[in-house]
């Protein structure tokens, strides 16, 4: 190579790294420099937010919406957040926190804008007490998050399937099939008996979930944590209860064993091979877009059996990190507005957690095509005011991991119910103490 | 008498104040330059490779919870936890197993393959250049194809092991099942980029070695041991630290492999979770323990050097044993 050549090169190299150097440099500024920003919501699942999107770029010219991880998965979600949150560096102008989760994020609310100092205060009232007052710091000083939805609880099956089996498919009438669990073991085991090829439900550990939630809502309100933060899975009746209830399901032969949320379990929707899914009103969202349009008309949804219980719901907060605080904070308090929460509800179902919204007639008097037109308003939001919040201790999500892992083991027949529940146990104390 | 190959038109004598300077400068340029161009790798090596091992080991001696503000320094307290944890333990040998089970056949396999391309193919550049596809397309997607090729009950593996009677395997949740599965992802995808590596060093063998032999009458089978395996010992060995580094490492292939709650577990009993899940999962999420996470980290650097070594020992045992052989 000569020498002009080389040096032509040298030069090249510079230009490029010098060009790479200043795309770097004003590679993250999402400021048009025309007074337009740009909000980023980070989500999981189906937030149902697109046309409130829509309606507040309307209103607010300024301003562009981006959401990211919609349809994605809580256990993907979370640790991309705490990655975030940690790194100072990433994490969107809202984030969405599943209520188990808040409890870890609120240990260090400094990572949090307190939603305080923008006077939310006077939002109070548009909330449950209970969904408020958890998105509140110990001392009430700081609040993390403004409350989205509720996991009011109900049962949804499949019409088709239980016509097979020779059961009842009218909403009422299923109903009445089940007012305990022990009820619905024997109906699972009637259309067991009827060799539809289908399982009764889909996976033990989402049942399990709701009976925990349930269980321990109706009688000493927790579950895996008591109030003073000390772990009680093993003296929890609660949690024992509910234990021995999923070993019966399990026992009974009635799980289709598939992991929930695993790509399995997507297509086990999609080849109708379970009939019943533990159903909080999030959840219809999501078998809706598992089965896909196939499966519209073919579900509906009865009550749960047991009495009541609520199953996860979520929160918005903004990461003190957002370049955008103020604004991101106005647009939070518009999506968890009672109207935010009806404009949800309507497109994917969640359950508002403001009276106002859960007394509107949109919500009251809703119904979903997809599930036969049941009347989603008054199943869920019938019980709404009324549900009781389960307490959640600092360790919740991994120790809640630990016992519907032992949930599994015993489900694929890897654990006797004894030797799960010990590991449930030992487990859970192992996790809580890391 | 040599040639001189780069003649230049000689250069007329320098007032002699300015030689020594020229010299001078020249000798610095022999002397110094040589660093200055190496220097960008090892700047960026101490930026992006030496701090962050640094900085790990610093956190690797606290309690350091991710979200926490002020983490406390607790000496060697992660490493003793570490070593005592029954399922630090189980990711490790998950690890060697899944690293075992991929890489021997792998190689094995990889030597084969070289050593077919090394003949006289039509389309012979071809058939070098398709032996990479794999490598190309992306681990995430081949683990999610994977992934639902062996599934328990909607999967193609066991549809076609249904054909031939046998029972469906819960490929997930069955711990040697589950290493077999993530194998084959990990075979897949790298036999032919390390036949193509193999292939190249095959080249460099000189033929004549090859044709006295067959004058000897040795066959293609005893051409392949005798000359072939002893001259590419250094490349194997190369190639066996890449892997190892690469195999010990493993986390897309059984990370993805495994969807549902808590796919950073590897099955419901930790089937397949290896090292670097294991340090994942404490990390992040669901424990959000990083002064724990970095600790496994460290071992598992530990462990990667420790393997590596033996390989080479073992490898450089071998090939000594067959170049002795070779040359009688």
């Amino acid at each position: 190579m000569g020498a002009t050549n080389r040096r032509r090169l040298a030069a090249v190299a510079l230009a490029a790294a010098t060009t790479l150097l200043v795309t770097t440099a004003c590679g993250n500024g999402d400021d048009a420099g025309d007074g337009t920003i740009t909000l980023t919501v980070d989500v999981f699942g189906q937030f149902g937010y697109d046309e409130l999107y829509q309606q507040y770029m309307d209103d607010n010219p300024g301003v562009t919406i981006v959401e990211r991880g919609t349809g994605g998965n809580l256990d993907e979600y979370s640790p991309k957040l705490t990655q975030w949150l940690a790194a100072g560096k990433g994490a969107g102008d809202i984030v969405a926190i599943e209520e188990g989760l808040l409890v870890e994020y609120k240990a260090n609310p400094d990572n949090f804008v307190n939603l305080l100092d923008h006077d939310a205060g006077e939002l109070q009232g548009n909330f449950l007490d209970w969904k408020w007052n958890a998105g509140l710091t110990a001392d009430g000083a700081h609040l993390i998050g403004l409350g989205t939805d509720v996991g009011g609880m109900a049962m949804c099956y499949r019409t088709d399937l239980f016509a097979e089996a020779g059961l009842p498919t009218e909403r009422d009438a299923v109903s009445a099939l089940w007012p305990t669990w022990a009820d619905y073991i024997r109906v699972g085991e009637r259309f067991t008996a009827a060799k539809t090829g289908a399982a009764f439900l889909d996976a033990a550990t989402n049942t399990f979930s709701t009976i925990v939630l349930q269980t321990a809502g109706n009688t000493n309100g927790y579950h895996y944590y008591d109030t003073d933060d000390e772990l009680v899975v093993d003296t929890n009746p609660a949690v024992r209860q509910a234990w021995d209830t999923t070993m019966d399901i399990i026992d009974s032969g009635l799980s289709g064993r598939y992991s929930a949320w695993s790509e399995e379990w997507v297509s086990a929707f999609k080849q109708a091979t379970f009939a019943t899914i533990a159903c909080p009103a999030w959840m219809t969202g999501v078998i809706e877009g598992n089965t896909g349009t196939a499966g519209a008309g073919k579900w509906d949804i009865a009550r749960v059996p047991g009495d009541g219980g609520n199953w996860g719901g979520s929160y918005l907060a903004v990461p003190k990190q957002s370049r955008h605080q103020a604004e991101a904070v106005k647009l939070a308090m518009f999506l968890t507005s009672a109207e935010g929460q009806i404009g949800a509800f309507k497109a994917k179902g969640p359950l508002p957690s403001s009276p106002q919204a859960l007394g509107d007639p949109a919500v009251t008097e809703a119904t979903n095509a997809y599930f036969s037109d049941a009347p989603v308003g008054q199943i869920f939001a019938a019980g709404a005011k009324g549900l009781k919040p389960v307490y959640m201790g600092p360790k919740n999500q991994a120790v809640r991991t630990e016992v519907e892992n032992a949930v599994r083991t015993v489900e694929l027949g890897q654990r006797t119910p004894e030797q799960g529940w010990s590991d449930a146990v030992a487990n859970a104390k192992k996790a809580a103490a890391k | 008498m040599s040639v001189q190959l780069d003649a230049r038109p000689p250069t007329p004598a320098a007032p002699p104040g300015r030689t020594t300077r020229l010299h001078r400068l020249s000798r610095m340029d022999l002397r110094w330059s040589p660093y200055l161009l190496i220097a960008p790798f090892f700047l960026l090596f101490a930026i992006f490779g030496a701090y962050p091992l640094g900085y790990t080991l610093w956190v690797s001696l606290h309690d350091w919870d991710l979200l926490g503000s002020d983490p406390t320094f607790v000496g060697a307290d992660n490493y003793t936890a570490l070593l005592a944890d029954s399922d630090f333990w189980h990711a490790v040998v998950n690890t060697l197993g899944i690293f075992v089970l991929s890489t021997l056949p792998q190689l094995l396999a990889a030597l084969w393959l070289a050593n077919l391309l090394n003949r006289q193919l039509r389309a012979r550049t071809g058939w070098r250049m398709a032996v990479l596809v794999p490598n190309v397309t992306s681990t995430a997607a081949v683990a999610i194809v994977f992934g639902v090729l062996f599934g328990r009950e909607f999967g193609m593996v066991n549809w076609l092991l249904d054909l031939v009677g046998v029972d469906a395997i819960d490929w997930k949740s069955n711990r040697y099942a589950s290493w077999f599965a993530i194998s084959t992802m990990v075979d897949w995808r790298w036999t032919g980029y390390n036949a193509l590596i193999f292939l190249a060093a095959m080249q460099a063998i000189p033929r004549d070695l090859y044709e006295s032999a067959a004058i000897d009458g040795a066959g293609r089978i005893r051409q392949f041991w005798s000359i072939t395996a002893p001259l590419l010992t250094p490349t194997i060995i190369f190639v066996a630290i890449i892997s190892t580094i690469g195999g010990l490492q493993l986390f897309t292939e059984p990370r993805l492999f495994h969807s549902g709650p808590n796919p950073i577990r590897g099955g419901p009993l930790r089937e397949s979770q290896t090292m670097t899940m294991y340090m994942f999962e404490n990390a992040f999420a669901p424990y959000y323990n990083f002064g724990y996470g970095s600790a496994v980290a460290w071992l598992l650097f530990v462990l990667i050097a420790a393997v590596a070594t033996v390989n080479v020992l073992v490898i450089r045992r071998l090939g000594n044993g067959g170049r002795k052989g070779g040359r009688g």
